[in-house]
Protein backbone atom coordinates (compact mmCIF):
# COMPACT_ATOMS: atom_id res chain seq x y z
CA UNK A 1 0.00 0.00 0.00
CA UNK A 2 2.58 2.62 1.23
CA UNK A 3 4.86 1.42 -1.89
CA UNK A 4 1.71 2.41 -4.19
CA UNK A 5 1.81 5.49 -2.93
CA UNK A 6 5.44 6.42 -2.86
CA UNK A 7 5.54 5.30 -6.19
CA UNK A 8 2.86 7.33 -7.57
CA UNK A 9 4.15 10.23 -5.93
CA UNK A 10 7.31 10.08 -7.08
CA UNK A 11 5.91 9.78 -10.61
CA UNK A 12 3.80 12.67 -10.08
CA UNK A 13 7.25 14.22 -9.22
CA UNK A 14 9.29 12.93 -11.96
CA UNK A 15 6.25 13.84 -14.86
CA UNK A 16 6.46 17.27 -13.07
CA UNK A 17 9.76 17.75 -13.49
CA UNK A 18 9.97 16.68 -16.94
CA UNK A 19 6.98 19.17 -17.95
CA UNK A 20 9.35 21.92 -16.42
CA UNK A 21 12.45 21.06 -18.17
CA UNK A 22 10.01 21.24 -21.04
CA UNK A 23 8.23 24.82 -20.40
CA UNK A 24 12.06 26.00 -19.58
CA UNK A 25 13.28 25.07 -23.45
CA UNK A 26 10.34 26.21 -24.88
CA UNK A 27 10.73 29.38 -22.82
CA UNK A 28 14.44 29.25 -23.90
CA UNK A 29 13.52 29.37 -27.50
CA UNK A 30 10.69 31.42 -27.52
CA UNK A 31 10.82 34.79 -25.19
CA UNK A 32 12.13 37.64 -26.77
CA UNK A 33 14.75 39.41 -25.10
CA UNK A 34 18.07 37.43 -23.12
CA UNK A 35 16.64 38.40 -19.67
CA UNK A 36 13.42 36.70 -19.96
CA UNK A 37 15.22 33.65 -21.54
CA UNK A 38 17.59 33.33 -18.99
CA UNK A 39 14.14 33.04 -16.68
CA UNK A 40 12.93 30.13 -18.43
CA UNK A 41 16.30 28.73 -18.81
CA UNK A 42 17.04 29.19 -14.45
CA UNK A 43 13.11 27.46 -13.73
CA UNK A 44 14.74 24.17 -15.85
CA UNK A 45 17.95 24.24 -13.47
CA UNK A 46 16.18 24.98 -10.20
CA UNK A 47 12.64 23.67 -10.09
CA UNK A 48 12.89 20.75 -12.00
CA UNK A 49 16.10 19.86 -10.42
CA UNK A 50 14.45 19.50 -7.18
CA UNK A 51 11.20 17.94 -8.61
CA UNK A 52 13.15 15.18 -10.66
CA UNK A 53 15.72 14.49 -8.04
CA UNK A 54 13.32 14.53 -5.56
CA UNK A 55 11.17 11.78 -7.41
CA UNK A 56 14.46 9.90 -7.84
CA UNK A 57 15.31 9.82 -4.55
CA UNK A 58 11.94 8.35 -3.72
CA UNK A 59 12.25 5.74 -6.43
CA UNK A 60 15.82 4.76 -4.44
CA UNK A 61 14.60 4.76 -0.86
CA UNK A 62 16.91 4.15 1.55
CA UNK A 63 20.16 3.53 -0.25
CA UNK A 64 23.66 5.23 -0.73
CA UNK A 65 21.89 6.31 -4.17
CA UNK A 66 20.16 8.57 -1.55
CA UNK A 67 23.23 10.11 -0.29
CA UNK A 68 24.50 10.38 -3.64
CA UNK A 69 21.57 12.06 -5.24
CA UNK A 70 20.91 14.35 -2.10
CA UNK A 71 24.77 15.31 -2.98
CA UNK A 72 24.27 16.02 -6.45
CA UNK A 73 21.10 18.23 -5.82
CA UNK A 74 22.75 20.39 -3.00
CA UNK A 75 25.75 20.93 -5.81
CA UNK A 76 22.87 21.51 -8.67
CA UNK A 77 20.82 24.07 -6.36
CA UNK A 78 24.26 25.90 -5.26
CA UNK A 79 26.19 25.85 -8.89
CA UNK A 80 23.17 26.53 -11.18
CA UNK A 81 21.67 29.64 -9.89
CA UNK A 82 25.04 30.90 -9.22
CA UNK A 83 25.82 30.33 -13.09
CA UNK A 84 22.68 32.24 -13.90
CA UNK A 85 23.22 35.17 -11.67
CA UNK A 86 26.79 34.96 -13.63
CA UNK A 87 25.28 35.24 -17.04
CA UNK A 88 22.53 37.86 -16.40
CA UNK A 89 25.44 40.30 -14.55
CA UNK A 90 28.09 39.94 -17.41
CA UNK A 91 25.38 40.93 -19.55
CA UNK A 92 24.32 43.60 -17.57
CA UNK A 93 27.96 45.03 -17.77
CA UNK A 94 28.29 44.25 -21.30
CA UNK A 95 25.66 47.28 -21.79
CA UNK A 96 22.41 45.20 -22.32
CA UNK A 97 19.76 46.42 -20.41
CA UNK A 98 16.80 44.89 -19.16
CA UNK A 99 13.98 47.30 -20.67
CA UNK A 100 11.05 46.06 -21.56
CA UNK A 101 9.68 49.20 -23.25
CA UNK A 102 12.45 49.85 -24.97
CA UNK A 103 11.34 46.10 -26.68
CA UNK A 104 8.09 47.78 -27.10
CA UNK A 105 9.53 50.91 -28.69
CA UNK A 106 11.25 48.75 -31.66
CA UNK A 107 8.84 45.91 -32.21
CA UNK B 1 15.33 1.75 -23.93
CA UNK B 2 19.05 2.87 -23.64
CA UNK B 3 19.46 2.55 -27.17
CA UNK B 4 17.08 5.00 -27.90
CA UNK B 5 18.75 7.85 -25.36
CA UNK B 6 22.32 6.75 -27.31
CA UNK B 7 20.46 7.41 -30.76
CA UNK B 8 19.47 10.94 -29.24
CA UNK B 9 22.79 11.95 -28.17
CA UNK B 10 24.45 10.78 -31.55
CA UNK B 11 21.90 12.64 -33.16
CA UNK B 12 21.92 15.52 -31.20
CA UNK B 13 26.17 15.14 -31.52
CA UNK B 14 25.58 15.46 -35.66
CA UNK B 15 23.83 18.79 -35.31
CA UNK B 16 26.42 20.19 -33.03
CA UNK B 17 29.14 19.02 -35.30
CA UNK B 18 27.58 20.35 -38.33
CA UNK B 19 26.73 23.51 -36.07
CA UNK B 20 30.17 24.07 -35.24
CA UNK B 21 31.20 23.73 -39.05
CA UNK B 22 28.51 26.17 -40.08
CA UNK B 23 28.89 29.14 -37.53
CA UNK B 24 31.74 32.06 -38.24
CA UNK B 25 31.55 33.26 -34.91
CA UNK B 26 34.17 31.76 -32.91
CA UNK B 27 33.10 32.63 -29.41
CA UNK B 28 29.98 30.35 -30.55
CA UNK B 29 31.54 27.17 -32.21
CA UNK B 30 33.88 27.54 -28.81
CA UNK B 31 30.52 27.05 -26.37
CA UNK B 32 28.96 24.28 -29.15
CA UNK B 33 32.47 22.58 -28.68
CA UNK B 34 31.78 22.62 -25.01
CA UNK B 35 28.36 20.98 -25.58
CA UNK B 36 30.08 18.46 -27.86
CA UNK B 37 32.22 17.36 -25.43
CA UNK B 38 29.91 16.96 -23.05
CA UNK B 39 27.25 14.81 -25.45
CA UNK B 40 30.69 12.41 -26.29
CA UNK B 41 30.81 12.28 -22.20
CA UNK B 42 27.32 11.10 -22.11
CA UNK B 43 27.96 9.21 -24.63
CA UNK B 44 31.30 7.29 -23.08
CA UNK B 45 29.15 6.66 -20.55
CA UNK B 46 26.49 4.57 -21.55
CA UNK B 47 28.94 2.95 -23.55
CA UNK B 48 30.02 1.66 -20.02
CA UNK B 49 33.48 3.97 -20.20
CA UNK B 50 32.84 5.96 -16.93
CA UNK B 51 36.80 6.27 -17.48
CA UNK B 52 36.97 8.31 -20.69
CA UNK B 53 33.77 10.04 -19.72
CA UNK B 54 35.12 11.58 -16.57
CA UNK B 55 38.26 12.73 -18.61
CA UNK B 56 36.27 13.99 -21.56
CA UNK B 57 33.77 16.01 -19.08
CA UNK B 58 36.92 17.32 -17.24
CA UNK B 59 39.05 18.42 -20.18
CA UNK B 60 36.79 18.81 -22.79
CA UNK B 61 33.74 20.28 -21.38
CA UNK B 62 35.79 22.34 -18.90
CA UNK B 63 39.20 23.33 -19.28
CA UNK B 64 39.37 23.01 -23.30
CA UNK B 65 36.48 25.79 -23.18
CA UNK B 66 38.46 28.05 -20.60
CA UNK B 67 41.52 27.38 -22.99
CA UNK B 68 39.90 28.32 -26.05
CA UNK B 69 38.16 31.36 -24.28
CA UNK B 70 41.45 32.51 -23.22
CA UNK B 71 42.84 32.30 -26.62
CA UNK B 72 39.93 34.10 -28.14
CA UNK B 73 40.67 36.84 -25.70
CA UNK B 74 44.03 36.98 -27.60
CA UNK B 75 42.90 36.74 -31.37
CA UNK B 76 39.37 37.99 -32.28
CA UNK B 77 36.18 36.43 -32.38
CA UNK B 78 35.07 36.35 -36.23
CA UNK B 79 36.36 33.73 -38.69
CA UNK B 80 38.31 35.04 -41.59
CA UNK B 81 36.67 34.70 -44.34
CA UNK B 82 38.50 32.49 -47.08
CA UNK B 83 38.58 31.79 -50.75
CA UNK B 84 36.17 28.57 -51.21
CA UNK B 85 37.10 26.11 -53.60
CA UNK B 86 33.97 24.61 -53.19
CA UNK B 87 33.58 21.58 -56.12
CA UNK B 88 37.21 20.81 -55.06
CA UNK B 89 36.17 20.01 -51.18
CA UNK B 90 33.05 19.30 -52.20
CA UNK B 91 34.43 15.89 -54.41
CA UNK B 92 37.76 15.07 -51.88
CA UNK B 93 34.38 15.09 -48.73
CA UNK B 94 32.39 13.04 -50.58
CA UNK B 95 34.87 10.51 -51.43
CA UNK B 96 36.16 10.25 -47.97
CA UNK B 97 32.48 10.16 -46.37
CA UNK B 98 31.87 7.46 -48.93
CA UNK B 99 35.00 5.44 -48.24
CA UNK B 100 34.18 5.85 -44.41
CA UNK B 101 30.32 4.61 -44.99
CA UNK B 102 32.00 1.32 -47.27
CA UNK B 103 34.44 0.57 -44.60
CA UNK B 104 31.87 0.83 -41.45
CA UNK B 105 30.37 -2.28 -43.47
CA UNK B 106 32.75 -4.63 -42.12
CA UNK B 107 32.14 -3.54 -39.04
CA UNK B 108 31.21 -5.67 -36.73
CA UNK B 109 27.82 -4.80 -34.88
CA UNK B 110 28.09 -2.67 -31.47
CA UNK B 111 28.01 -4.97 -28.85
CA UNK B 112 28.97 -8.15 -30.41
CA UNK B 113 30.64 -10.49 -28.37
CA UNK B 114 32.62 -12.28 -31.65
CA UNK B 115 33.91 -8.76 -32.42
CA UNK B 116 37.78 -9.17 -33.11
CA UNK B 117 38.22 -6.66 -29.85
CA UNK B 118 36.35 -8.75 -27.55
CA UNK B 119 38.49 -11.82 -28.35
CA UNK B 120 42.00 -10.87 -29.28
CA UNK B 121 43.44 -9.44 -25.94
CA UNK B 122 40.71 -8.14 -23.41
CA UNK B 123 39.76 -11.56 -22.33
CA UNK B 124 43.53 -12.03 -21.04
CA UNK B 125 43.47 -8.87 -19.44
CA UNK B 126 40.11 -9.54 -17.40
CA UNK B 127 41.24 -12.56 -16.77
CA UNK B 128 44.91 -12.03 -15.61
CA UNK B 129 44.05 -8.45 -13.82
CA UNK B 130 43.02 -9.85 -10.56
CA UNK B 131 45.54 -12.06 -10.37
CA UNK B 132 48.41 -9.74 -11.25
CA UNK B 133 47.10 -6.69 -9.36
CA UNK B 134 44.35 -7.84 -6.77
CA UNK B 135 42.35 -4.57 -7.87
CA UNK B 136 38.60 -4.62 -9.77
CA UNK B 137 39.22 -1.87 -11.98
CA UNK B 138 40.99 -3.25 -15.58
CA UNK B 139 41.05 0.13 -17.06
CA UNK B 140 43.23 1.44 -14.28
CA UNK B 141 45.45 -1.73 -15.05
CA UNK B 142 45.66 -1.47 -18.85
CA UNK B 143 46.46 1.86 -18.79
CA UNK B 144 49.05 1.21 -15.85
CA UNK B 145 50.65 -1.79 -16.40
CA UNK B 146 50.01 -4.02 -19.07
CA UNK B 147 50.20 -1.13 -21.64
CA UNK B 148 52.31 1.29 -19.95
CA UNK B 149 54.49 2.37 -22.20
CA UNK B 150 51.54 4.26 -24.16
CA UNK B 151 50.75 5.93 -21.19
CA UNK B 152 54.57 7.10 -20.60
CA UNK B 153 54.44 8.40 -24.23
CA UNK B 154 51.05 10.17 -23.28
CA UNK B 155 52.72 11.83 -20.51
CA UNK B 156 55.70 12.58 -22.71
CA UNK B 157 52.99 14.29 -25.28
CA UNK B 158 51.15 16.37 -22.47
CA UNK B 159 55.10 17.26 -21.06
CA UNK B 160 55.80 18.61 -24.98
CA UNK B 161 52.56 20.64 -25.09
CA UNK B 162 53.10 22.02 -22.22
CA UNK B 163 56.58 23.06 -23.33
CA UNK B 164 55.67 23.74 -27.00
CA UNK B 165 52.86 26.52 -25.80
CA UNK B 166 55.51 27.97 -23.45
CA UNK B 167 57.74 28.56 -26.21
CA UNK B 168 55.20 30.19 -27.94
CA UNK B 169 53.25 32.02 -25.27
CA UNK B 170 56.06 32.98 -22.97
CA UNK B 171 57.84 34.89 -24.54
CA UNK B 172 58.06 39.17 -23.07
CA UNK B 173 54.59 40.95 -23.83
CA UNK B 174 54.92 43.93 -26.18
CA UNK B 175 55.55 47.85 -24.60
CA UNK B 176 52.56 49.22 -23.27
CA UNK B 177 51.17 46.48 -22.32
CA UNK B 178 48.37 47.33 -20.48
CA UNK B 179 47.69 43.79 -18.69
CA UNK B 180 47.65 43.77 -14.47
CA UNK B 181 47.83 40.91 -12.44
CA UNK B 182 46.21 41.84 -9.32
CA UNK B 183 43.21 43.72 -11.41
CA UNK B 184 41.34 40.48 -12.92
CA UNK B 185 39.26 38.39 -11.38
CA UNK B 186 35.95 38.85 -9.77
CA UNK B 187 36.54 40.26 -6.97
CA UNK B 188 33.67 42.99 -6.68
CA UNK B 189 31.21 40.02 -7.38
CA UNK B 190 30.40 38.77 -4.32
CA UNK B 191 27.44 35.69 -5.09
CA UNK B 192 30.14 33.81 -7.80
CA UNK B 193 33.24 34.11 -5.35
CA UNK B 194 31.25 33.19 -2.12
CA UNK B 195 29.83 29.66 -3.62
CA UNK B 196 33.12 29.44 -6.02
CA UNK B 197 35.00 29.45 -2.52
CA UNK B 198 32.66 26.82 -0.99
CA UNK B 199 33.38 24.57 -4.03
CA UNK B 200 37.03 24.86 -4.23
CA UNK B 201 37.68 22.52 -1.80
CA UNK B 202 35.42 19.98 -2.44
CA UNK B 203 36.38 19.93 -6.01
CA UNK B 204 40.51 19.72 -4.86
CA UNK B 205 39.11 16.61 -2.59
CA UNK B 206 37.51 14.87 -5.64
CA UNK B 207 40.28 15.06 -7.23
CA UNK B 208 42.99 13.45 -4.94
CA UNK B 209 39.56 10.87 -4.04
CA UNK B 210 39.68 9.65 -7.91
CA UNK B 211 43.87 9.76 -7.65
CA UNK B 212 44.04 7.60 -5.12
CA UNK B 213 41.05 5.74 -5.51
CA UNK B 214 41.62 5.28 -9.38
CA UNK B 215 42.32 1.02 -8.89
CA UNK B 216 38.75 0.47 -7.58
CA UNK B 217 36.55 2.99 -9.21
CA UNK B 218 36.79 4.84 -12.52
CA UNK B 219 39.82 7.47 -12.47
CA UNK B 220 43.27 8.14 -12.16
CA UNK B 221 46.16 10.54 -13.22
CA UNK B 222 44.41 11.84 -16.10
CA UNK B 223 41.17 12.72 -14.75
CA UNK B 224 42.38 13.68 -11.19
CA UNK B 225 45.33 16.19 -12.77
CA UNK B 226 42.22 17.53 -14.68
CA UNK B 227 40.09 18.07 -11.55
CA UNK B 228 42.80 19.51 -9.38
CA UNK B 229 43.58 22.19 -12.43
CA UNK B 230 40.13 22.93 -13.09
CA UNK B 231 39.52 23.94 -9.32
CA UNK B 232 42.73 25.89 -9.54
CA UNK B 233 41.45 27.25 -12.71
CA UNK B 234 38.29 28.23 -10.91
CA UNK B 235 40.37 30.24 -8.30
CA UNK B 236 42.14 32.33 -11.10
CA UNK B 237 38.90 33.45 -12.62
CA UNK B 238 37.31 34.25 -8.94
CA UNK B 239 40.43 35.89 -7.17
CA UNK B 240 41.98 36.75 -10.23
CA UNK B 241 45.71 35.69 -11.75
CA UNK B 242 47.88 36.90 -9.51
CA UNK B 243 45.95 35.16 -6.29
CA UNK B 244 46.22 32.13 -8.13
CA UNK B 245 49.70 32.31 -8.68
CA UNK B 246 50.18 33.29 -4.57
CA UNK B 247 48.91 29.72 -4.26
CA UNK B 248 50.78 28.01 -6.72
CA UNK B 249 53.76 29.79 -8.18
CA UNK B 250 55.16 28.97 -12.11
CA UNK B 251 57.83 27.07 -10.24
CA UNK B 252 56.06 24.76 -8.20
CA UNK B 253 53.74 24.15 -12.01
CA UNK B 254 56.75 23.59 -13.92
CA UNK B 255 58.38 21.30 -11.05
CA UNK B 256 54.95 18.96 -11.34
CA UNK B 257 55.12 18.89 -14.97
CA UNK B 258 58.64 18.08 -15.02
CA UNK B 259 58.86 15.93 -11.82
CA UNK B 260 55.44 13.77 -12.75
CA UNK B 261 57.32 12.92 -15.81
CA UNK B 262 60.66 12.17 -14.54
CA UNK B 263 58.46 10.07 -11.93
CA UNK B 264 57.14 7.56 -14.19
CA UNK B 265 60.53 7.84 -16.52
CA UNK B 266 61.88 6.84 -13.12
CA UNK B 267 60.13 4.09 -12.32
CA UNK B 268 60.68 2.76 -15.36
CA UNK B 269 64.64 2.82 -14.77
CA UNK B 270 64.38 1.42 -11.07
CA UNK B 271 62.90 -1.35 -12.74
CA UNK B 272 65.66 -2.29 -14.78
CA UNK B 273 68.12 -1.38 -11.94
CA UNK B 274 66.22 -4.03 -9.67
CA UNK B 275 66.69 -6.46 -12.28
CA UNK B 276 63.53 -6.32 -14.71
CA UNK B 277 62.74 -4.84 -18.00
CA UNK B 278 61.54 -1.21 -18.23
CA UNK B 279 58.39 -0.30 -16.19
CA UNK B 280 57.99 -4.48 -15.42
CA UNK B 281 57.06 -3.36 -11.89
CA UNK B 282 56.64 -6.75 -10.61
CA UNK B 283 60.75 -6.95 -9.44
CA UNK B 284 59.91 -3.44 -6.91
CA UNK B 285 58.89 -5.42 -4.22
CA UNK B 286 59.23 -8.89 -2.98
CA UNK B 287 55.79 -9.86 -3.28
CA UNK B 288 54.68 -8.67 -6.88
CA UNK B 289 51.16 -8.25 -6.30
CA UNK B 290 52.24 -5.12 -3.68
CA UNK B 291 54.60 -4.51 -6.65
CA UNK B 292 52.12 -3.89 -9.05
CA UNK B 293 49.99 -2.33 -6.79
CA UNK B 294 52.87 0.34 -5.75
CA UNK B 295 54.31 0.62 -8.89
CA UNK B 296 50.67 1.63 -10.55
CA UNK B 297 50.37 4.14 -7.92
CA UNK B 298 53.57 5.83 -8.92
CA UNK B 299 53.19 6.07 -12.16
CA UNK B 300 49.32 7.11 -11.78
CA UNK B 301 50.93 9.99 -9.47
CA UNK B 302 53.20 11.03 -12.14
CA UNK B 303 50.71 11.57 -14.71
CA UNK B 304 48.11 13.25 -12.43
CA UNK B 305 51.00 15.86 -11.22
CA UNK B 306 52.10 16.04 -15.44
CA UNK B 307 48.85 16.76 -16.30
CA UNK B 308 48.20 19.41 -13.68
CA UNK B 309 51.13 21.07 -14.20
CA UNK B 310 50.56 20.95 -17.62
CA UNK B 311 47.25 22.26 -18.05
CA UNK B 312 47.70 24.90 -15.36
CA UNK B 313 50.84 26.28 -16.86
CA UNK B 314 48.58 26.40 -20.52
CA UNK B 315 46.10 28.45 -18.63
CA UNK B 316 48.65 30.76 -17.30
CA UNK B 317 50.62 31.31 -20.45
CA UNK B 318 47.32 32.35 -21.90
CA UNK B 319 46.04 34.53 -19.48
CA UNK B 320 49.23 36.31 -18.48
CA UNK B 321 48.85 38.26 -21.82
CA UNK B 322 47.61 41.36 -22.95
CA UNK B 323 43.70 41.22 -23.66
CA UNK B 324 43.06 42.17 -27.51
CA UNK B 325 41.40 45.89 -26.91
Amino acid sequence: MIETVVDILSWFLLCTGGIFVLIGGIGTLRLPDFYTRLHAASLTETMATILILVGMILQAGLTLATIKLLTIMAFLLLTAPTASYALANAALQSGNSPNAQQRDDQT
Amino acid sequence: MIIVFALFLLTLLVITALAIVQTTNLFVAVMLTSIFSLLMASNFFILDAADVALTEAAVGAGITTVIFLAALMLTTEHEKPHLSRRKLNTVVITILASLIIYATFDKPRLGDPDAPVHQHLAPWYLEKTPEYMDFPNVVTAILGSFRGYDTLGEVFVVFAACIGVLFILGVKPPEGSTYNPYRSGLKHHLIPQVVGRLLIPFLVLFGLYVQFHGEYSPGGGFQAGALIASAIILYALLEGEAAALRAVPRSVLLGLVIGGATLYGGVGVVCILMGGNFLEYTVLLDNPVAAQQTGIILIEAGVGMAVCGALLSIFHAFAARPMRV
